[in-house]
């Protein structure tokens, strides 16, 4: 019929080279030696004037790593990865204490401007309608940490925070300044050992975000860190650490662009949660690393760890990811339920387009009593993209009362792409009680007539109606992120307009 | 215990197996020439483990160990124990075809009032002419050993418009203890057929053995044919079966599966939907306990447009037992207009009892509706409850709602004879139980 | 051809010339030839499977028919070489007979975006959000909308009368000089279908022009039509004034199956 037809034209036509974040900033860098090696990790810690357990815990990591293989279970296609041609470390020069704003290099903060990110304390959030009974946001403060390549660049609003008693600083400061917190925590929910890519991150990450929120605080604004690549052939390992104590809640934000590049770039974070009794970690991403051109060439791969340990009783931790970004993406973020009456949530929106790759859901393992889960995942796959839900639901021995809730949609958008769901539901107790459902279809055709009848093109009615489809996920998300979400989801599917 | 590596004490005992066996296994120099190379690929994957995705939960390598060498070929008095077996287990009506030990027993077979309706042979008397039988497009290590080891099976083809009058019914009797039963057997149904299979696993005083069964079915256009399964060995046994399974255009193909019994069993069922307009029924039930392990793996391949699909899987596990579902549809993209659904559910009796289900979409073609779901949990406390207040006891009152839970796999058996005969080992697994 | 002097100094909106139409193989429309002047209403009525639901189609740009010969003429200009969207903008309305449901989408945030959209591409300013408020308020109160129905995704969960509801109330907003009412009586209870044509004949004006398909006369006594055409095998066979549908209603369908 034309209509599909025209469809999947159009969308064929999204181009991924309209990338929109794909600048590059001319600015000078430090650069570790290409490759990596004992001494690679050493001038890193060395750089970040590291005490010797870290050095020692980065060289246990990376003797580790020599020993391990990539993992190939994942439904993602590409060529080895040279290992020894990649710099894993880039900083923007001058390296200096950065006290305030004022002092960093001004080409930073322009980038960070045009990325729309409020590295200014004054910036204001423009344009959003708020919800009934919601403050208005333009009274809304958000803290940022901004990550340039591997290095923290700036964080906002640190001095507020502080009088709450959150500790929000790059983590590299943070092994400085509270050595006791990051050596009980660091390495205590993805153990250095984990897997491939979680291992060198242990060996190489050179900043990330670290936040501590007492017990009993609330956090008075949402965290948030932006990362962004701009170096060539750096690989970036960020290592972000949070930690709810007791009865405390924090709701975090990660965002991350990177320029247009040929050559694939390696990103391999570890995030790592812990949630005490009764707290609350909320997560949140919206991911929108470069995915390459419209032949495929170029991207980000994007193999990440993100794992959270409920491990108190009562304890909640929440992830949130919009993930339109990346040649290849990697990523479970996850949900280890140990605390009793603990909660694990996923909420995820995937839309791959061009040739990228996704291979992305969660874990939630429950090991603690009456624990329970939700995962929602929203599938989206157009172009020639491959599109994979991944997730483990796991309920052990002792993990009596467990309960699941999982429901993973997909749809496809033109017949070249493919939409694939992996669950593995594993229920080694009889109280536990567990729902999946999972469906994949395209976009009805008779539902895109009715909106083009109402005067959409045909690329808003389907950017409309996919809106619609990952409604239930877009909610979860803080509302400025939520609008941000809501556009970057057009654009990814819209292309050329008109 | 990596039997990959050949040079290690038991490296050495499976490739005794092979040598030790390769006098009793038929077939032609070109046969042997055959089963030597998929022995080489046998040895060079080992049994599978669970590094392997397909393996992941069914561990051979941990749950098995060791392949068994071949069973001796049956005498009089297994024959005469087989004899005993098959009237227990026979179908009335149905024209049986028994394999004893993994070789063709004429005596116990109804091969005369089969071959009015059939054609029939054994595997031995086709192997030398068609040496194709032991080749399959799959690198499964237990295929591949399989095809190095079958020493017999049925070979049956139903000619175009034949519409059989009675069930086939192939009976797989195990006699011999502590051996192993290699058989392979290939059913090609032509166009416009009518017919149907069951096949029957039970043990006749054996004990501690194992099966590795293939089965490979082709049929023909506007055919309409069920095939049943009943794997009800015994408790210490471990079985394997492949079946290989491919589909013409404007089929009804109506597949189902029963494990009721076997330390370890795997049935891995790969359908190909291959002609269009073709309508596959695919169902299974798994009824475990103590500390039986079984594993129903079903991958529903449509390769063409407008097929339909619908997959209802069933586990109840009690005691320490453990049931594996797999299944996966694949939509390859031209397969345009396919309908594809799976409900897997599980039903777990104990606290130490798992359930371990992976339902799988993999989905290449845009214009389709698919979907699977999947539910685990015990039985409904309110339900039981509303059952013993109307004076039903625990295990009755449970044994009712178990019925009705399998019943929504066992009712898709389009046949009501074989359906009520189905309920009937469903039901006596339950006596056992209590 | 009936012919009604009264109106001949009217302005056509709308004209069907010689219209042929195929779906897949099978030719629907052969040859149909029909003008609505402005601030008209005509009803079409004819049996199941005449090819009403196909005109309306046609005229709106559904994918998947075939113009094979003939023209429609808008305003004068040919509407065939518009895309669907680019007619709504022009003012051409459909109302489903079976309105889609779009799950996740608000109906308040469809209609701004719809509104919009059509604004947009007429080089029109777009509503503000206040603005906008203010008129579906208007509207939606005037046909008993209340202002939950409007926060829920669009058509999902609706009942057959608020489904028509919120066709009307579209209408109402996005005023079309074109409105196709398709089967607008099929699942209405009596009281459904008066409240829907209470809504319809609001919207009655001399710059407006409504085209109302049915199967049943029944309908016409809520929207009372100026022209009445019977429609049997893709052909318009008969045209009349209100009075044609009376008598269709005691004679039925049969005479004009054989006259076609």
């Amino acid at each position: 019929m034309p209509a599909v037809q025209e469809t999947v034209e159009r969308v064929k036509r999204i181009d991924v080279d309209q990338y929109r974040y794909g600048f590059e900033t001319l600015i000078e860098s430090d650069k570790a030696p290409k490759g990596l090696s004992e001494e690679t990790v050493k001038f890193i810690s060395q750089k970040k004037n590291e005490p010797d357990w870290m050095l020692q815990w980065r060289l246990e990591a990376y003797r580790r790593w020599l020993t391990m293989t990539e993992p190939t279970w994942a439904r993602v296609d590409y060529p080895k990865i040279d290992f020894q041609d990649l710099y894993y470390y880039a900083a923007p020069k001058p390296k200096k204490t950065v006290t305030s704003l004022d002092e960093i290099d001004p080409e930073i903060l322009k980038t960070y401007e045009k990325l729309g990110i409020p590295l200014r304390e004054v910036a204001m959030l423009e344009g959003v309608e708020p919800k009934v009974g919601e403050e208005d946001p333009a009274k809304r403060k958000i803290a940022v940490d901004a990550v340039f390549d591997s290095v923290s660049v700036a964080t906002t609003f640190k001095a507020e925070l502080k009088k709450a008693g959150v500790i929000f600083m790059p983590i590299s400061e943070a092994i400085r300044e509270h050595p006791e917190l990051v050596q009980k925590y660091l390495g205590s929910v993805v153990p250095t050992s984990d897997n491939f890519y979680a291992t060198l991150n242990s060996a190489v990450f050179s900043d990330g975000s670290f936040v501590y929120v007492p017990p009993g605080v609330r956090c008075p604004m949402e965290l948030s860190t932006y990362f962004r690549i701009n170096e060539r052939n750096t690989g970036q390992f960020e290592r972000t650490l949070i930690i709810a104590d007791k009865g405390s809640y924090v709701s975090y934000l990660e965002g991350c662009t990177a320029p247009q590049r040929d050559e694939n770039q390696l990103h391999a974070a570890v995030v790592e949660l812990v949630a005490h009794d009764d707290a609350e970690i909320k997560y949140s991403t919206v991911q929108n690393w470069y995915p390459g051109n419209s032949e495929g060439k170029g991207g980000i791969y994007n193999f990440v760890t993100k794992r959270g340990d409920c491990r108190g009783n009562h304890s909640k931790i929440s992830w949130t990811q919009v993930e339109t970004g990346s040649a290849i993406t990697w990523k479970y973020p996850s949900c280890i339920l140990r605390g009793d009456n603990s909660r694990g949530e996923f909420y995820s929106i995937a839309i791959s387009n061009g040739f990228q790759q996704v291979d992305s859901g969660t874990k939630m393992i429950h090991l603690g009593k009456n624990t329970s889960s939700r995962i929602i995942s929203k599938g989206i796959a157009a172009g020639k993209s491959q599109n994979t839900y991944r997730g483990l639901v796991t309920a052990h021995r002792k993990a009596t009362g467990a309960r699941n809730f999982t429901a993973c949609d997909s749809l496809l958008i033109g017949d070249k792409c493919g939409a694939h769901t992996v669950p593995y539901i594993e229920a080694k107790n009889s109280s536990a009680t567990f729902e999946h459902e999972a469906t994949t279809s395209k976009i009805s055709e008779d539902v895109l007539f009715y909106c083009i009848q109402r005067g959409l093109s045909q690329e808003e009615a389907v950017g409309l109606v996919v809106n619609g489809f990952v409604k239930d996920v877009l909610q979860q998300l803080p509302m400025e992120f939520a609008v941000e979400a809501q556009k970057l989801i057009s654009i990814s599917l819209e292309g050329s307009v008109g | 215990m990596n039997v990959a590596v050949a040079k290690t004490g038991k490296g050495r005992a499976v490739s005794d197996l092979f040598t030790s066996a390769e006098g009793r296994l038929p077939g032609s120099p070109a046969v042997t020439a055959v089963r030597r190379e998929a022995f080489e690929t046998y040895e060079r994957l080992g049994l599978p483990h669970r590094r392997l995705e397909e393996w992941k939960y069914t561990d051979l390598r941990a749950l098995v160990g060791e392949v068994l060498p071949l069973a001796a070929s049956p005498d009089a008095a297994t024959l005469k124990r087989a004899a005993d077996a098959v009237k227990v287990h026979a179908i009335d009506g149905a024209r049986k075809l028994v394999l004893v030990d993994g070789v063709f027993a004429a005596d116990l077979s109804d091969v005369k009032a089969l071959v009015a309706e059939a054609g029939f042979k054994t595997l031995r008397e086709t192997l030398d002419k068609d040496a194709g039988l032991l080749k399959t497009a799959s690198i499964d290590a237990m295929i591949a050993l399989n095809a190095a080891m079958a020493t017999d099976g049925v070979v049956l083809s139903i000619a175009d418009g034949a519409k059989l009058s009675a069930p086939i019914q192939i009976i797989h009797i195990a006699t011999a203890a502590s051996a192993s039963a290699f058989t392979r057997s290939q059913v090609a149904v032509g166009k416009g057929a009518r017919a149907t299979i069951v096949e029957t696993f039970v043990a006749a005083g054996a004990k501690a053995y194992q099966v590795n069964d293939a089965v490979l079915v082709s049929v023909g256009d506007d055919s309409d044919v069920a095939h049943i399964r009943l794997m009800d060995d015994a408790p210490d046994a471990v079985n394997v079966t492949s079946q290989f399974v491919t589909i013409g255009a404007n089929v009804k193909f109506n597949f189902f599966n029963m494990t009721t019994g076997a330390a370890v069993s795997r049935l891995q069922g790969f359908i190909a939907l291959a002609g269009e307009g073709s309508e596959l029924s695919a169902n299974g039930v798994n009824l475990l306990k103590k500390t039986e392990h079984g594993d129903t793996t079903l991958v529903v391949d449509h390769a063409v447009p407008n097929c339909v699909s619908r997959e209802i899987f069933r586990a109840v596990v009690d005691d320490r037992g453990h049931s594996v579902f797999q299944g996966r549809i694949i939509v390859r993209p031209d397969a345009q207009k396919t309908d594809g659904k799976m409900m897997t559910r599980a039903l777990l009796l104990s606290d130490e009892a798992e359930a371990d289900n992976k339902p799988e979409l993999e989905i290449f073609a845009d214009d389709v509706s698919c979907g699977h779901g999947a539910t685990a949990g015990a039985l409904d406390d309110s339900l039981l409850f509303y059952l013993k207040a109307r004076g039903l006891p625990e295990k009755q009152a449970q044994a009712l709602l178990i019925q009705a839970f399998v019943g929504e796999a066992i009712e898709q058996i389009a046949d009501d004879g074989l359906r009520e005969h189905v309920i009937g080992v469903a039901e006596r697994w339950l006596e056992r139980r209590q | 051809m009936h012919h009604l002097n009264k109106l001949d100094t009217k302005m056509a909106l709308l004209e069907v010339k010689d219209l042929k139409v195929r779906v897949e193989e099978r030719e629907i429309l052969h040859g149909l030839t029909l003008t609505v002047n402005e601030g008209e209403i005509h009803a079409i009525m004819g049996p199941n499977g005449s090819g009403k639901s196909t005109l309306s189609h046609v005229i709106a740009g559904k994918p998947g028919y075939e113009v094979t010969d003939g023209q429609i003429l808008f305003k004068g200009e040919d509407l065939l070489e518009m895309e669907p969207n680019e007619r709504a903008a022009k003012g051409v309305f459909l109302a489903f007979q079976y309105p889609v449901e779009i799950p996740g989408v608000a109906t308040m945030n469809f209609l701004r975006t719809a509104l919009n959209a059509q604004r947009k591409a007429r080089g029109e300013d777009e509503y503000s959000t206040p603005d906008f408020l203010k008129k579906v308020r208007e509207v939606s109160k005037s046909l008993n909308i209340p202002q939950d129905m409007l926060k829920r995704g669009v058509n999902v969960g609706f009942s057959g009368g608020e489904k028509k509801r919120n066709e009307v109330l579209q209408m109402a907003l996005f005023e079309p000089s074109l409105c196709i009412l398709d089967e607008m009586d099929s699942g209405l209870d009596i009281d459904a279908l008066r409240i829907a044509a209470d809504g319809v004949n609001a919207l009655r004006s001399p710059k407006r022009s409504m085209v109302v398909i049915t199967h049943y006369q029944r309908l016409l006594n809520y929207i009372v039509p100026d022209v009445v055409h019977v429609m049997s095998k893709g052909r318009v066979v008969k045209s009349g004034g209100k009075e044609l549908a009376l008598e269709l209603e005691a004679s039925g369908y049969a005479q004009f199956e054989d006259a076609a």
